[in-house]
């Protein structure tokens, strides 16, 4: 770690990086008898414990027909396991005055445990995370009223602009690939969901191969592998990991606009961005920031709110998952202004595309990442997700150690060839939501 | 991962209320070793040290929210919330995001019913920084009619995203108005669109002069710090400013309810909502009250956690509601509200969901509660108390939010140990004594087909953004 520390040649980031937080971040990892690898911090200064465990088992394997499976599973797992119905795991979970969590996106399905570490309270909490990790009964009654209230909720989206956006986005963007498919599910195949189902993708993709398990907290390393080994040996044999589809990349601009009373018009641009283990990520994180993510500061902030108030809120971003997340820039505005909107964050990327960002952008935005590392990492939540994110995605156990050096190395020409590499207008699509009558220009120049 | 909804959450304003507040939360966190101290000028400084990790979270306080506001400028509290990035005599217009985030930081700003907050999350050798521009900006800022007329865009954009295209934000906003008649809690802390489209940079400039005062402002610290060098840090950027009187606030109390109240509101969604806003206590007297505590105790035996009674009767086993909520916020400037809110299963009413929750009521009025329900909602108290320690923001928040409310923030601590007295008649008592039909106001959001609908006609021709 020193001699990497000693890479960054910036006197002042030198000064921050020296700080004890990346440095004291001790991260201990093996893995389980059952073959789940488990991530460990030990830390004592509060007297609690978080434990997560997340599987690849999120919503990129359900299917069309099915649409809603993986998310229903999770969402039940909790509501029956282990003899105890859904009333007596939560009285129990209560009574300790542990939290228990959900993470569920398109990549992972998991639960999350945070809870005392006093010995009565923490063996109560962790006695029925298990049950209900290794033993969930998928109740037939609890499933269908499940369902019933699912439908309702998705019914209650659908009325939203901002999931018209981002369903409109996500069915252009994907096409047949599974990442277009929303985890609630529609509410037509959530209808069709039995609890067949629900034990068959339980049993398939909640197995220990396909686990991470993070542990943080008021424990021993013996404690911690203690309890990894017992998380993990009663789950299902489950299926291999096998690697995802590919998201194929777009040929060609479209734009669609949905009808909607709403006020403002919402508005997405996108299309297929980057994979986690992307190379080119860095480049495409620090040139982000400068386009659109870096808050009050990026350009599009600054055209599009700042110089001619045309939003509260609009930003970019890429979300790099197992397979391409996307990439999207997003706004919302009032409905006459869509058009202008429109037209100004396309300039603003054209620009940014064809220029690339100016050698005082690129130094302002490392100061800020590299600056405020210590940001990332200053609570056991936040550490907590960090590791679940190193090991789902695989990332190296020095990704937190290497991460400043590698914003560090990031120069204007990276940016500039992997935004060519990566982001084409001409091959994005284009939602507007409550829009006006005529549709804004097409993307394609 | 990105981080892709950060932008979302940029300069939220705190929400009027949160139906899914549980009880715990004002409660939590009592960890009181904190430093004190207030400067010449009357400005107050308070320091929680926290050493986990080498960064601090730094917040201005300002007692200026929506209950200042008068009708006919409802939102300025807010808008000058936004005004506040856009310069001041030495530091152009942005210049205070773009220093911090160069200086590797992360920063926002609230504005509530109670107070206007600022706060920059940093790497702790920047604490100066963020010092140096909080104080100019304390005394110095200036106000053109350029900038507002660009950013007076920004917050209607922002008012139609919140609430004119939310149905439920619409529906909290009648309900508002509909319970409190005389008192500024009946008024959107973002204000009425019609007085956003007439506020001029003067309404602006006349709420600076009037609030943003030293003696009208407190700074809350929290991170790896020494309370002395802050205290210094304070002394040396903040000392200097002039304090200013500070306008009589008059208490515009509302009148006793005497009668039911029932509002619609119809918008387009798929379900309806159905509301129930009682009047009940605030608390005052930390020490000698008990029946806010009571309440606080009855929110948690309806809504604490999902074996709570709402949702394990009406969503588990009666199937009568998608989702039920209750919540009780007691420390705050203004009156008090106990709130439970609805969303009827599919083929139930609004009519057979209020029913159903009037029986639950009944029935602690009538029965009581457990002594095991009790000690339910203890135990989420403690375990709270050190969960939130986890988080130096949530201290400082913690912290100013009672500060601004009239409360030292030492009381947490008796106001954990009066919560944890708190007797099943206590609940039964409060629950016959408050939850009565003349303080109710039921709030019904009446779900409208989405196709077909016209569109709001667009606000057009501001008048000052030509």
């Amino acid at each position: 770690m020193a001699s990497k520390v000693k890479a960054i040649c910036v006197a002042a980031l030198l000064m921050l990086l020296a700080m004890p937080a990346a440095a004291l971040l001790p991260i201990q990892h093996w893995q389980t008898k059952s073959g789940a690898r488990v991530y460990f911090v030990e830390s004592h200064d509060l007297p609690m414990l978080d434990v997560s465990i997340d599987f690849a088992a999120g919503s990129v394997f359900d299917t069309p027909e099915k649409s809603g499976v993986a998310g229903m599973t999770l969402g039940l797992m909790r509501l029956g396991a282990g003899g105890l119905s859904e009333s007596e795991i939560s009285r129990r979970m209560a009574d300790t005055g542990a939290q228990l969590g959900n993470r569920f996106d398109s990549d992972r399905g998991g639960l999350s445990l945070r809870t005392l570490t006093s010995q009565a309270e923490m063996q109560q909490a962790l006695d029925l995370f298990i049950r209900i990790l290794q033993k969930p009964e998928f109740p037939a009654a609890v499933l269908e009223r499940e369902k019933a209230r699912a439908t309702g909720a998705i019914k209650e989206a659908d009325t939203k602009p901002q999931t018209l956006l981002s369903r409109n986005f996500s069915e252009m963007v994907y096409g047949s690939h599974p990442y277009g498919l929303r985890g609630s599910g529609e509410a037509a195949t959530v209808a069709t969901i039995t609890r067949d189902d629900l034990t068959g993708f339980y049993r398939r993709y909640y197995s220990a191969q396909r686990a991470v398990v993070v542990v943080m907290g008021d424990i021993t390393r013996d404690a911690a592998a203690a309890l990894a080994e017992q998380l993990t040996t009663g789950l299902p044999q489950g299926a291999p990991l096998a690697t995802l589809t590919p998201v194929a990349s777009l040929t060609s601009a479209q734009t669609r606009v949905v009808a909607h009373p709403a006020t403002q018009s919402h508005i997405m641009v996108g299309m297929p961005g980057i994979r986690r283990d992307d190379a080119d990520y860095f480049p495409l994180y620090v040139g982000n920031y400068i386009l659109g993510g870096g808050g009050f500061v990026s350009r599009i902030t600054e055209e599009v709110r700042s110089k001619r108030g045309l939003a509260y809120s609009a930003y970019s971003y890429f979300m790099p998952m197992k397979e391409r997340g996307p990439f999207a820039i997003g706004l919302q505005t009032r409905r006459d202004q869509a058009t202008e909107a429109l037209a100004v964050v396309r300039q603003t990327l054209a620009d940014f595309l064809s220029g690339g960002p100016t050698a005082d952008e690129l130094s302002k935005a490392k100061q800020n990442i590299i600056g405020g590392f210590a940001l990332r990492i200053d609570s056991n939540r936040k550490i907590v997700e960090n590791l679940a994110m190193i090991g789902f995605y695989d990332l190296p156990l020095t990704y937190l150690d290497d991460f400043t050096v590698k914003v560090e190395k990031v120069t204007i020409e990276d940016i500039r060839r992997a935004f060519a590499r990566h982001v084409d207008p001409a091959r994005m699509v284009t939602v507007i939501v409550g829009g006006e009558e005529t549709p804004a220009a097409p993307a394609a120049r | 991962m990105e981080q892709p909804l950060s932008m979302k959450l940029m300069r939220a304003v705190l929400c009027l209320f949160t139906l899914a507040a549980t009880l715990v939360s004002p409660f939590v966190g009592a960890q009181a070793q904190t430093a004190e101290k207030t400067l010449a000028n009357g400005l107050r400084v308070i320091v929680k040290e926290d050493h986990r990790a080498p960064t601090v979270v730094s917040m201005v306080w300002y007692k200026a929210g929506s209950i200042d506001e008068f009708n006919g400028s409802t939102g300025v509290a807010h808008v000058l919330e936004h005004m506040m990035f856009k310069g001041t005599r030495g530091v152009p217009s942005g210049e205070f995001s773009r220093l911090i985030a160069a200086a590797g930081g992360r920063e926002n700003a609230f504005t509530s019913r109670d107070f206007t907050g600022y706060h920059q999350q940093l790497h702790k050798s920047s604490l100066e920084l963020s010092f140096r521009l909080e104080a100019d900006r304390m005394a110095n800022l200036v106000i053109s009619k350029e900038e507002f007329d660009k950013e007076i865009r920004v917050v209607m954009e922002e008012r139609r995203l919140r609430t004119e295209d939310q149905p439920r934000g619409v529906l909290n906003e009648q309900l508002m108005a509909a319970v409190f008649t005389a008192h500024p809690y009946g008024r959107p802390v973002v204000g009425w669109m019609s007085d956003l489209q007439n506020m001029t940079h003067t309404d602006a400039l006349d709420w600076y002069q009037r609030w943003y005062t030293p003696n009208n402002a407190m700074i809350v610290v929290a991170g790896d710090v020494a309370a002395a060098e802050v205290f210094a840090l304070a002394e040396k950027y903040f000392g200097a400013i002039k304090q200013r009187a500070v306008p009589a606030r008059k208490p515009q109390d509302e009148p006793a309810q005497v009668g039911i109240r029932r509002i619609s509101v119809k918008a387009a969604a798929e379900l309806p909502v159905l509301t129930m806003a009682w009047r009940a206590p605030v608390l005052r007297d930390v020490e000698n009250e008990t029946e806010p505590y009571a309440l606080e105790m009855l929110a948690g035996v309806l809504d604490g956690s999902d074996a709570a009674r709402l949702t394990g009767t009406l969503v588990r086993e009666e199937k009568i509601a998608n989702a039920v909520n209750a919540g009780y916020d007691n420390t705050q400037r203004g009156p008090a509200l106990f709130m439970i809110s609805g969303i009827p299963a599919t083929g139930r009413t609004v009519e057979e969901l209020e029913r159903a929750i009037r029986r639950e009521l009944a029935k602690i009025a009538a029965d009581g509660v457990s002594e095991d329900e009790l000690k339910r909602i203890k135990a989420q108290v403690i375990a709270g108390q050190v969960f939130e320690r986890d988080s130096i923001y949530f201290q400082a928040m913690q912290i100013g939010s009672m500060e601004i409310g009239g409360y030292p923030h030492r009381s947490i601590e008796v106001m954990l140990k009066k919560l944890q007295a708190v007797t099943a008649a206590e609940v039964q008592a409060v629950a016959k004594k408050f939850l009565i039909d003349d303080s109710l106001t039921i709030a019904v959001l009446d779900p409208q087909p989405v196709e077909g609908r016209k569109p709001a006609p667009a606000i057009q021709g501001l008048r000052h953004g030509q």
